[in-house]
């Protein structure tokens, strides 16, 4: 890392200075993309793409969850099962703070916070809620740690669930069918112009955000603050810190590393990651339900985190953007796919349903659990250090460095 | 959880009947997940490997069993004789040795070439193996809940009241008790289950005393699967109902049973089992199914807060 002699840069170089340069290649290039994205997308398809920007912009949240993930598991070295509780959280703050939803509730007003006071509200609240869970439990060992996290990302969505109608508190959650007429994020002003239905460019006195562009923008904000925010925190003391508990905890505390408070941290900030994600997409979407969170998207997050490569964030986000493809467009798209594929080379009888077959779409539709699994597996196997692993680990895999010392001191002594 | 108990006492005690017959259902289900808890602890104890597939290896107990079952002939509704016996005993051996060779199999694939791998790496892998052995379920029979034959007799035994207990209930209770009873005395006994204990407690010092460790650790994965296709099994005659991702849920319930009971311990995990049978049975009984799960993990978080070790489980030292 060659940080000594560069040219005078800009001065937004500052929030940037020290990192890697390999990474920093990665992020231009990234930013690149993903401004280049939307133009490339309504170009392509001829303006209207907006289906595709949308799901560009759901994949953002992964992103954002996967980097603050990392800071868990790949920084600080706690295994955390339960991650999508504290994305239940944030979106459930949006949610209840910016619908009708609380009229019905023992309170009876109805609360329109802003979003962009709740984006950190939710973050607040997030974080809140993981020092509450992490003060009791990070003095557990690593894999314990593990389960507990298990248990409150369980606990979290069925408690949503149930503060619904009928249940003993009342209803703030809406219960099944969870809330929905959340407010969309506005902005007291903005400029319409072509990008609009080819609209003149104009003034607005108030801007709504309903298109999917509007949202994908926000989105690309977001995730360029995470990254700084995450990148800096890496490299400041705290990281430093992080890294010490997760080589070796003992040791970290031998000198003079408060371990509780660092790793409680830890969890605090990946836990408002989740947050700022969860009131993003509650504000998105418009709508939250229990089912959103369940232990599924915990693993998801985690495989987006190991795949790519811990503690490494532009691995995180390939990992998650790469994930995100895989599950809920190639997986999604592949019965399509593959019975066009069957009619274009003459195999169309495959299509009908015959017996026991039940026609090409639902058999490759069957196929989706199998075929990710196996996509896991694989490259499991092949990358264990994950698709795009951080310098140092790369290193330390590469020459061997084992957990166990060659000399052990204490049994000497 | 004191205000539970306060509620739930003048409630048991209106309905002694209601009372004993949700203990009786709450410990047949509990038998079943201690089944299966004792393959995670197994597993765990010996290669601290969360086995997330363990759970759909259960239900593939139950799904391999069903063509067997077709194949011995045997239909539903025949009357209970010792033939009928006899053939499910042969039935359950063979989906047994099936499966231990699919779980030695997923061993051998999956989590050894990782054993020295970054340690989530075998984590994500078993995931992977979840998800391939539900895909590979769901490609055979569906998203359908499937019906699974009754063949256990339909008797009841009255226990005072209202309250009964079925043959049923005293078959799974039974056969749990002795699964756990004979690998017990397996794993204290036997020379491999002292050589699982020794791997268990430092590989690298068993390997020196001369034990094959891959052996090893294969006949943990064999004999963790011997134990999921018999719950697997006993859930399909109990419930006479499975689905293909029935195993996500009841691995869970039943790895939370293992650490209940300590992890790594034998009959913590059953007792782990039977407790979390019985929270599920009264929390469903007595409250609301909607809260049960909150209960079991807030139970769970609660002890290893303040137990971390679990009930049975060894205090072991740090490093």
């Amino acid at each position: 890392m060659s940080t000594a002699k560069r040219p005078s840069q800009p001065r937004l170089a500052d929030l940037t200075s020290g990192w890697d340069d390999r990474d920093l290649v990665i992020y231009r290039v990234l930013l690149l993309g993903a401004i280049a994205f939307p133009f490339f997308i309504t170009l392509v398809t001829g303006g209207s793409g907006g289906a595709i920007i949308n799901t560009a912009a759901d994949a953002g949240v992964y992103v954002l969850l996967a980097i603050g993930l990392n800071i868990v598991v790949g920084y600080a070295g706690l295994l955390d099962l339960g991650y999508a509780a504290f994305f239940a959280i944030g979106a459930y703050t949006v949610g209840m703070l910016s619908s009708g939803q609380l009229y019905g509730s023992p309170l009876h007003h109805e609360i329109h916070l802003p979003f962009w006071l709740l984006l950190f509200v939710g973050m607040f609240a997030a974080a809140g809620f993981g020092a509450l869970l992490g003060a009791p439990t990070l003095r557990l060992r690593g894999d314990y740690l593990a389960i507990v996290t298990l248990g409150f990302g369980e606990i979290v969505p069925r408690i949503f669930r149930y503060l619904g109608p009928g249940s003993v508190l009342g209803n703030w959650t809406g219960g099944v069918n969870g809330i929905a007429g959340i407010d969309p994020p506005s902005l007291p002003f903005g400029i319409s112009g072509p990008w609009e239905n080819g609209a003149a460019f104009g003034f607005l006195p108030r801007f709504d955000f309903i298109d999917p562009l509007a949202f994908y923008v926000l989105m690309v904000i977001l995730v360029v603050i995470c990254v700084i925010a995450a990148n800096n925190l890496y490299r400041s003391r705290l990281g430093r810190a992080w890294m010490a508990v997760r080589e070796d905890e003992v040791a970290a505390a031998a000198t003079g590393v408060n371990t509780v408070a660092i790793k409680l941290l830890a969890f605090a900030i990946g836990a408002s990651f989740s947050g700022f994600a969860g009131t993003y997409y509650g504000a998105k979407l418009s709508l939250v339900s229990s089912e959103n969170f369940a232990f599924v998207v915990s693993v998801t997050v985690l495989i987006m985190v190991v795949l790519g490569g811990m503690g490494n964030i532009p691995g995180v986000i390939l990992g998650a953007l790469g994930i995100y493809y895989v599950l809920f467009n190639l997986l999604t798209n592949l019965p399509d796919l593959a019975t066009n594929a069957a009619n274009s080379i003459g195999l169309g009888f495959l299509n009908t349903s015959k017996g026991d077959w039940i026609g090409l779409h639902d058999e490759v539709q069957r196929l989706n659990f199998l075929v990710f699994g196996l996509i896991l597996v694989l490259v499991m196997l092949l990358r264990p250090q994950g698709l795009l692993p951080s310098r140092v680990r790369e290193q330390e895999l590469a020459k061997g460095i084992s957990e166990e010392a060659v000399f052990d001191l204490r049994e000497e002594s | 959880m004191a205000i539970l108990l306060v509620l739930f006492i003048p409630r048991a005690a209106s309905d002694p009947s209601f009372f004993v017959q949700i203990l009786v259902y709450g410990l047949a289900n509990g038998a079943i997940y201690a089944l299966i808890a004792l393959g995670y602890t197994m597993v765990y104890g010996i290669i601290e490997l969360i086995n997330f597939a363990h759970g759909d290896v259960f239900t593939l107990g139950a799904f391999v069993s069903l063509p067997l079952i077709g194949a011995f002939g045997l239909t539903e509704g025949q009357s209970a004789s010792l033939g009928l016996y006899a053939a499910l005993l042969v039935i359950a051996i063979i989906v047994m040795l099936i499966l231990g060779g699919v779980n030695v199999l997923i061993e051998r694939i999956a989590y050894r070439p990782l054993r020295h791998a970054p340690r989530l790496a075998p984590l994500i892998t078993a995931v992977g193996m979840s998800f391939i052995l539900e895909g590979a379920m769901y490609i055979w029979r569906g998203a359908n809940n499937i019906h699974y034959p009754d063949f256990l007799p339909a008797g009841r035994i009255s226990l005072g009241g209202s309250a009964s207990i079925g043959y049923k209930d005293l078959i799974v209770i039974a056969l749990a008790v002795v699964f756990v009873v004979v690998l017990t005395t397996f794993i204290n006994r036997s020379k491999l289950g002292k050589a699982m204990r020794a791997t268990a407690q430092d590989q690298d010092a068993a390997q020196l005393m001369g034990i094959d460790i891959n052996r090893t650790i294969a006949a943990t994965f064999f004999i963790g699967a011997i134990l999921a296709g018999a719950g697997g099994i006993i859930f399909g005659l109990y419930f006479n109902t499975v689905r293909f991702d029935l195993g996500f849920q009841a691995g869970l319930f039943a790895f939370t049973a293992a650490v209940f009971g300590g992890i790594g311990n034998i009959q913590g995990a059953a007792i782990g089992g039977l407790f979390i049978g019985l929270v599920k049975a009264y929390s469903d009984g007595y409250f609301t199914s909607q809260l049960t799960d909150v209960w079991i993990f807030s139970i769970l978080i609660l002890v290893l807060v303040f137990r971390p070790t679990g009930l049975l489980g060894m205090r072991v030292p740090e490093k």
